[in-house]
């Protein structure tokens, strides 16, 4: 079994071959904002070089890295009036994050996707050689009603493709609710249902203000989708069309993970923390909260976490289960990994001593 | 001719050796660079061509005046710099 960790300063292989341990180190120094593993075994990293600008690099097994193509924006035209709805700057024509990196469908083994900030949703047909800015989403009017959550500018942090049905795509976007698209991305739905409580009396279910956190699809039952959202949490059985909001999850619904379970749709986990004005763990205990009943109940799972005084925050894609599922990951912002393997009713301990963790994922 | 060095920071991540470029402007030096090196662009430039925010070219002695396109002028003996800011990263 093998993890990718993504980190403020490089990424760091973890295995459990000998019990889980570090096994590899690549890009030491630099942050890698996101990775996949295509269809064909190899590994594709983003690495985001903070004054050099954002690169993919690709590992094709038993290889060395090389760098491939990035997502790349157009050319900004003369005439664009697209414009922040909160600061009225121009939009930025240039990728500033590569958030989240996602494969294909098993028919179409060389494409790969990735999110961005500045809120761009980009396709490769060619392994990542190449990448296009898929367009239709990029020119819909309602893109310039997108905001920041947490950063300047939108972003797509989660691409959720239908395993039953691959032009079927399911996006979140930090803040700019989650949109669908059953063409393959040739044309885009808003979905419907988040509530956004910050918002003025009347507008908390504005489909387009919403901020979705992280989306995380049940593999074996694609109609569940979880949505671990600023405001709570919600659930789709729908295909993520339709959200339903689950009220309460102790000890809180605010958090930024979920992770669905690979084939049962009654379970999942999320990271709780404190909400939006504090992000730290609740009573500085750090807990996994588990459904197994659809999200009706909570178990609040401690065991092997720390209890007092603890500060981690999980990130959005840094909480992850194994295909198997019952083993998970999770890192946090003060470089603390750890792993379960009786789905989260104990964890362990694998590093305390990582950069700050962006993400980790099960990649075998 | 003019010439462009750049950052020991920079070859961590690129093959970016010095080179002898062509042009009378920065803009031209750039792009004389990138024909020979075309893999440095990126690193540079973003992709609406401009100089990368957090990267500073040098002139000569002078900081680039002109980060948006370049026009900075460039005489045959001028050695261009390419750095790092000491902002962002």
């Amino acid at each position: 079994m093998t993890v990718l960790v993504g980190t403020r300063k490089g990424l760091f292989t973890i295995d459990d071959d000998h019990g889980w341990a570090i096994s590899g180190v690549d890009f030491l120094g630099e942050p890698v904002t996101a990775a996949a593993v295509g269809r064909d075994g190899a590994t594709y990293a983003a690495l985001g070089t903070g004054h050099f600008g954002s690169h993919v690099w690709r590992r094709e097994v038993g290889g060395q890295w090389a760098e491939v193509g990035a997502p790349a924006y157009p050319p900004r035209p003369a005439d664009a009036t697209d414009v922040s709805p909160m600061t009225q700057e121009p939009w930025p024509w240039t990728v500033q994050l590569l958030w989240t990196l996602e494969t294909g469908p098993a028919e179409r083994p060389d494409e790969l996707w990735c999110g961005t900030i500045p809120g761009g949703l980009f396709r490769s047909h060619d392994r990542g050689a190449s990448w296009e800015l898929v367009r239709s989403l990029w020119d819909m009017p309602e893109r310039t009603q997108w905001f920041g959550g947490g950063y300047d500018w939108p972003g797509i942090h989660s691409i959720s493709l239908d395993p039953r049905a691959p032009d079927t795509v399911l996006i979140g976007i930090s803040s700019g609710g989650a949109w669908i698209s059953d063409d393959a991305g040739a044309t885009w739905a808003v979905t419907n249902g988040m509530r956004n409580e910050y918002m003025p009396p009347g507008e908390e279910y504005g489909p387009i203000v919403q901020d979705p956190h992280r989306l995380s699809r049940c593999a074996g039952a694609p109609d569940v989708v979880w949505n671990q959202h600023h405001n709570g949490c919600f659930k789709s059985v729908d295909g993520g069309r339709n959200w339903t909001e689950i009220v309460e999850r102790p000890p809180a619904v605010f958090g930024f993970a979920v992770a669905a379970h690979p084939t049962d749709p009654d379970t999942a986990w999320f990271a709780p923390a404190v909400k939006d004005e504090m992000r730290v763990p609740v009573d500085g205990r750090l807990v996994v909260s588990r459904t197994t009943d659809g999200g009706a109940s909570f178990d609040v799972l401690g065991d092997g976490l720390p209890d007092h005084h603890a500060y981690d925050l999980v990130y959005r894609h840094a909480l992850d289960v194994h295909r198997g599922g019952d083993r998970l990951v999770m890192g946090s912002t003060t470089g603390t990994l750890w792993a379960s393997d009786d789905s989260g009713d104990h964890w362990h301990t694998v590093s305390a001593h990582l950069p700050p963790i962006h993400f980790a994922r099960f990649i075998a | 001719m003019p010439s462009i060095a750049f950052t020991a920071n920079l070859r961590r991540h690129v093959a970016c050796p010095a080179a002898v470029v062509q042009g009378a402007t920065v803009a031209e030096c750039l792009a004389s660079y990138f024909q020979q090196q075309p893999q440095v662009r990126t690193y540079v430039l973003d992709e609406q061509s401009q100089v990368r925010r957090h990267v500073v070219v040098f002139v000569g002695a002078d900081q680039l005046r002109d980060p948006a396109t370049q026009s900075d002028p460039v005489l045959p003996d001028t050695e261009i710099t390419v750095m790092q800011a000491l902002s962002g990263g």
